[in-house]
């Protein structure tokens, strides 16, 4: 039962095509696991909907039905797509097109304490990784110069907000220090977009922070 | 992995029920009947058609409609008018291409259509990449129900009206967020849409779906 969602403005923003790319991997992978979300979302396409069918008609070059009929019958006919099965992983769909498989296909790097990161490649506006964290384990307390949106996966975690387990999203903001912590039992596997550096509180990780990109 | 099947089965599935070529009817008493001005519900009879046969003055009259408003769109998003046309004729193609994809019971055409038109200005204008939710493992319903339906594309309309009712400085500001660049932070103030009943009945469908398949 997932019961920390996405808030209206992300949802918006990402339905509106206005979010960085990291963020819109954070929104369509919980959408992935959350029928709410999914349907506040398609409401929101609605309102898109709604404006296109308002916009004042701009005219189309004289022959563009010919050209657009001319483009779909010189392209090879498309067959009929049936969506496929739903993948058995841990990772919905749009999570393992960026990771290029399930969690066994994950390229991990330490990043102290037992904690591990991935990277993941997205235009630079914001950052997206998945995190490991052992049972038990904390991440470093921190603040955010921006937004984190902080989304599991896999285990669960808490901190001074809540209790956050699979499908559950965070969206902490720059007033939010926190120390997540993974719950004992099996690792806690989060992907985390963030369109800022984070702030730590000790020294050792601001040190290491250049290194980690995080 | 994509799976393809034989286009015969799904055209047979796709029979279009009766009362969606009606939809300004008055079967039921509290059917609200639009006054042409806003004729959303219109466009699912083309769509299906197109579906179903591939037929291609159903789809002439859709394009008649929607590719100058999709011309616009892009225009106000920033695109020139000659990447604006092109742009239109790819949105086009990519209806009648995956016209078996749309579901009534989830959104309208202008809907539909809105959510292909954005994906086509992101790869264009900013060029970067918005990954999409894991599709669900099916398609629309086959025999889509008549009524779901219907009132979908009511919920559509009066969002529609109540959207045009909202003060001018409201209105432009989500006109910004869906066609401009207006960043998360800004969309955050945008507040009061009026999305709850549109929403409970996109997730009600989303519900059937999951029904019908187990």
């Amino acid at each position: 039962m997932i019961r920390h969602h996405l808030s209206d403005a992300l949802l918006m923003a990402y339905s509106a095509g206005q979010l960085p790319e990291a963020f819109s991997l954070a929104v369509a992978t919980h959408v992935s696991l959350c029928d709410e979300c999914r349907a506040r979302l398609e409401s929101f396409d609605a309102v898109g909907g709604v404006l296109l069918e308002d916009c004042a008609e701009t005219g189309m070059a004289e022959d563009s039905f010919a050209a657009t009929m001319a483009r779909i019958k010189s392209g090879a006919p498309q067959p009929r797509m049936v969506p496929p099965a739903p993948a058995r992983g841990i990772f919905p769909a749009p999570l393992r097109d960026y990771v290029g498989g399930d969690l066994e296909a994950v390229r991990w790097r330490p990043v102290g304490g037992g904690v591990r990161q991935a990277i993941l490649p997205t235009d630079r506006a914001a950052t997206a990784r998945l995190l490991y964290i052992p049972g038990g384990v904390a991440v470093p307390d921190h603040g955010h110069r921006g937004t984190e949106l902080t989304l599991v996966l896999q285990g669960a975690f808490r901190d001074e907000v809540d209790r956050f387990a699979r499908g559950d999203i965070e969206i902490a903001t720059e007033e939010l220090e926190h120390t997540p912590v993974a719950e004992a039992g099996e690792p806690c596997i989060c992907l985390a977009a963030t369109d800022a550096p984070l702030r730590f509180n000790s020294l050792v990780p601001r040190m290491l922070q250049p290194l980690l990109r995080i | 992995m994509l799976q393809f099947v034989r286009a015969g089965p799904i055209t047979e599935s796709l029979r279009i029920p009766p009362a969606l070529g009606r939809l300004a009817g008055t079967e039921e008493g509290s059917v609200h009947v639009s006054d042409g001005s806003a004729p959303q519900g219109e466009w699912v009879e083309q769509m299906l058609r197109l579906a179903r046969h591939g037929d291609e003055s159903a789809f002439a009259e859709l394009f008649g409609h929607f590719a100058p408003r999709v011309k616009a769109f892009l225009m106000k998003s920033g695109a020139t008018a000659s990447l604006a046309e092109e742009c239109a004729q790819d949105v086009m193609a990519t209806v009648w291409h995956k016209a078996a994809l749309f579901d009534p019971a989830r959104a309208s055409v202008a809907t539909w259509i809105f959510t292909i038109a954005r994906n086509r200005r992101i790869d264009a204008l900013r060029k970067s990449r918005r990954p999409e939710p894991e599709d669900l493992p099916w398609g629309p319903e086959p025999e889509p129900d008549q009524v779901d339906a219907l009132v979908l594309q009511q919920e559509t309309e009066k969002l529609g009206e109540a959207l045009a009712l909202l003060p001018d400085n409201q209105r432009e500001l989500i006109e910004k967020a869906y066609f401009g660049d207006l960043s998360h932070g800004e969309i955050a103030k945008i507040t009061g849409l009026p999305l709850g009943t549109i929403k409970s009945r996109i997730r009600l469908a989303l519900e059937k779906l999951r029904q019908t398949m187990t």
